[in-house]
């Protein structure tokens, strides 16, 4: 199948090799760019060029300066939106389309497919969708510098074509790193980081391999270009496979992340091998954006990146009888779960059930936080959330929400789940800004969330989540849970803070559990 | 040798400007911004174009018809979502 596509694409170079001769292809780099580098173009042409890519990319920025506040995030998106069509309206325009019927229907099936699956996508499953758009943007990337390279009749290596081989193995490596990763957010693929028999030494001989044939493709021509360059995506697709099963749980968001920033590479490097300034900066702004995401989230859970990429999950070897010694673990236990006959009754309280305790609990405090984890997304517990939350306050209460910067499955995610409920934003908290006020809080209401409440993470050494920042929710007065059960979360490590005694959990469904509070706070108020 | 100090310079100076700006966007918001930066790399739907200004054989234009199909589900996906979520934040 791919040598047939091979040989008539080798065709179609010996084709383009035959125009040269007969002296046509002097446009051929000249006509269908804009940018520098292009010969035989006027002065005033090459100006005018400059001044249109200075001007949209001055509308790039300006569109991603806007993001400080959700108002002025909406105006900056569009503006951003608007700066990528009139680029592309440029290009239209400036180099002659010759085959409209079919750029139309691709642009047509496209953007109707996009639409249709950007307006029907839920939020909770936002973060597969970003990331299978990244493997889209990886797969366009990947194409343009198959097909520029393909063309190029230069022998020998240039900086055209080795930007060029290094865009098709960015774009092919982020393509499947991303499908794998939208997989895995989605749960079609386990999410758990799955290991191949000697996953490391897979790895390091697929990239061996692709440094030889990018080496060998860089200074090869014609036919024998072609096949190198379909050998190395093959190669990065694999890597990009590889890559990706390994890394799971609790680092989905730093993979996400991670694969935004390669998408922006491999556009930047598509943009060297056509010349295009535009493709340049843009690839650049994304790749710095991906960065700092990931660097943010790999902070945020205290985990390196080579930790992150490998797999790597330190051996949880804990010795609890430390932690009751920190004053974390008490021998008193009020695990109870939250059952039927509790729920329909709970006018009716009975001093030592943990659900009237924290209705109780509820009704006393002045100063609430909400800590809402992933968990609470997936109980599909968000409205109750809100629901519990406005209910606090129409008695009076100061109620906010706490968000840990790997809450949920991308970076933000938590925050727009809750702004999805109809949490006004100004409600929620980031981990830092929050942090200090925990001290002075009556009550925590934790909601799914377990890791990032864990008060191991700051006293306790040698487990995963060691070093990690976490919400201090052990610091208030009091802490209701509503988890679905006391098993540790991702890390694996058990959460001490579940045995403190002024913790009381709500085991089971938190949709009921959240159910049951309101009702037995509204009916006695 | 031109090509590469004009490009790397575009790349650097963006990667700056980039940084700059994206590492004083708020953690509320990095959920649309990544979103919509998602959006803009898909900027490869320009050279998807450009393969179309050159006479192609056929699989140079299904490739290049793949890539901008590809190119412009990504654009006009990313961002409406990013629209879709940024609608969402109100303010109390």
């Amino acid at each position: 199948m791919w040598w047939e596509a091979s040989s008539s694409l080798t065709g179609f170079l010996s084709y383009l090799r035959k125009v040269k001769d007969a002296g046509n292809i002097e446009c051929h780099r000249g006509n269908h760019q804009y940018g520098l580098g292009a010969k035989g173009i006027n002065p005033m042409d090459f100006l005018f060029n400059l001044f249109i890519d200075i001007v949209i990319i001055l509308f790039f920025i300006l569109g991603v300066s806007q993001f400080r506040s959700p108002k002025r995030a909406r105006i900056g998106n569009l503006t951003v939106a608007l700066a990528l069509a009139s680029a592309a309206i440029a290009v239209v325009y400036r180099g002659k389309i010759l085959e409209p019927g079919i750029v139309a229907i691709a642009l047509m099936v496209g953007s109707v497919f996009g639409w249709h699956v950007a307006m029907r996508v839920s939020m909770i499953q936002i973060p597969a969708m970003i990331a299978f758009q990244h493997g889209a943007g990886g797969i366009a990337a990947f194409l343009v510098s198959f097909v520029e390279l393909a063309r190029n009749t230069n022998p020998g290596i240039s900086i055209g074509k080795v930007s060029g081989i290094l865009g098709l193995i960015t774009g092919a490596a982020t393509f499947s790193g991303s499908m794998v990763a939208s997989g895995k957010l989605a749960n079609v693929i386990k999410q758990t980081p799955r290991f191949l028999p000697k996953h490391s030494y897979w790895m390091a001989g697929i990239i061996v391999l692709i440094i030889l044939f990018g080496f060998v493709a860089s200074h090869s021509m014609g036919h024998k270009l072609v096949y190198h360059l379909m050998m190395l995506i093959i190669l990065s697709t694999l890597l990009g496979l590889v890559f990706s099963l390994r890394i799971g749980g609790a680092d989905m968001p730093v993979l996400i992340s991670f694969l935004n920033a390669t998408a922006g590479l491999a556009a930047a490097f598509c943009g060297v091998i056509i010349e295009n300034r535009l493709l340049v900066a843009c690839g650049a702004t994304v790749a710095a954006s991906g960065s700092i995401l990931t660097h943010v989230m790999c902070r945020a859970m205290n985990r390196n990146l080579l930790k992150v990429f490998t797999g790597f999950q330190e051996k949880v070897a804990v010795d609890w009888t430390q932690t009751t010694a920190t004053g974390w673990a008490e021998p008193e236990n009020k695990i109870v779960t939250v059952d039927k006959e509790e729920q329909a009754l709970p006018e009716k309280p009975t001093r030592k059930d943990p659900l009237s305790e924290a209705i109780e609990a509820g009704k006393e405090s002045k100063r609430i936080i909400m800590i809402a984890g992933y968990g609470m997304a997936l109980a599909q517990a968000q409205f109750k959330v809100v629901e519990l939350a406005n209910l606090l306050e129409r008695l009076g209460k100061q109620v906010k929400f706490a968000i840990h910067p790997v809450a949920g499955r991308m970076p933000g995610h938590m925050n727009v789940l809750l702004a999805e409920a109809e949490v006004p934003y100004d409600k929620l908290f980031e981990m830092e800004e929050i942090n200090a006020e925990f001290k002075e809080t009556d009550l925590a209401i934790i909601v799914g969330a377990c890791d990032v409440v864990n008060p191991a993470a700051i006293c306790v050494e040698g487990t995963p989540i060691s070093g990690m920042p976490i919400l201090m929710v052990h610091e208030a007065k009091r802490v209701v849970v509503c988890n679905l059960d006391e098993k540790p979360g991702y890390s694996g490590v058990e959460n001490p803070l579940y045995k403190e005694r002024n913790v009381i959990l709500l085991l089971g469904d938190a949709k009921d559990s959240l159910d049951s509070l309101i009702k037995g706070i509204s009916l006695d108020s | 040798m031109n090509i590469l100090i004009i490009m790397s310079s575009v790349f650097v100076l963006s990667f700056l400007i980039g940084y700059v700006l994206i590492s004083r966007v708020p953690p509320l918001l990095h959920t649309p911004l990544m979103s919509m930066t998602n959006a803009i790399s898909a900027v490869t739907i320009l050279g998807a174009l450009l393969i179309f200004t050159d006479t192609t054989n056929v699989p140079g234009k299904i490739l290049g018809a793949i890539a901008i199909g590809m190119a412009i589900f990504n654009v006009v996906g990313g961002f409406v979502i990013t629209d879709r979520i940024l609608k969402l934040f109100k303010k109390g």
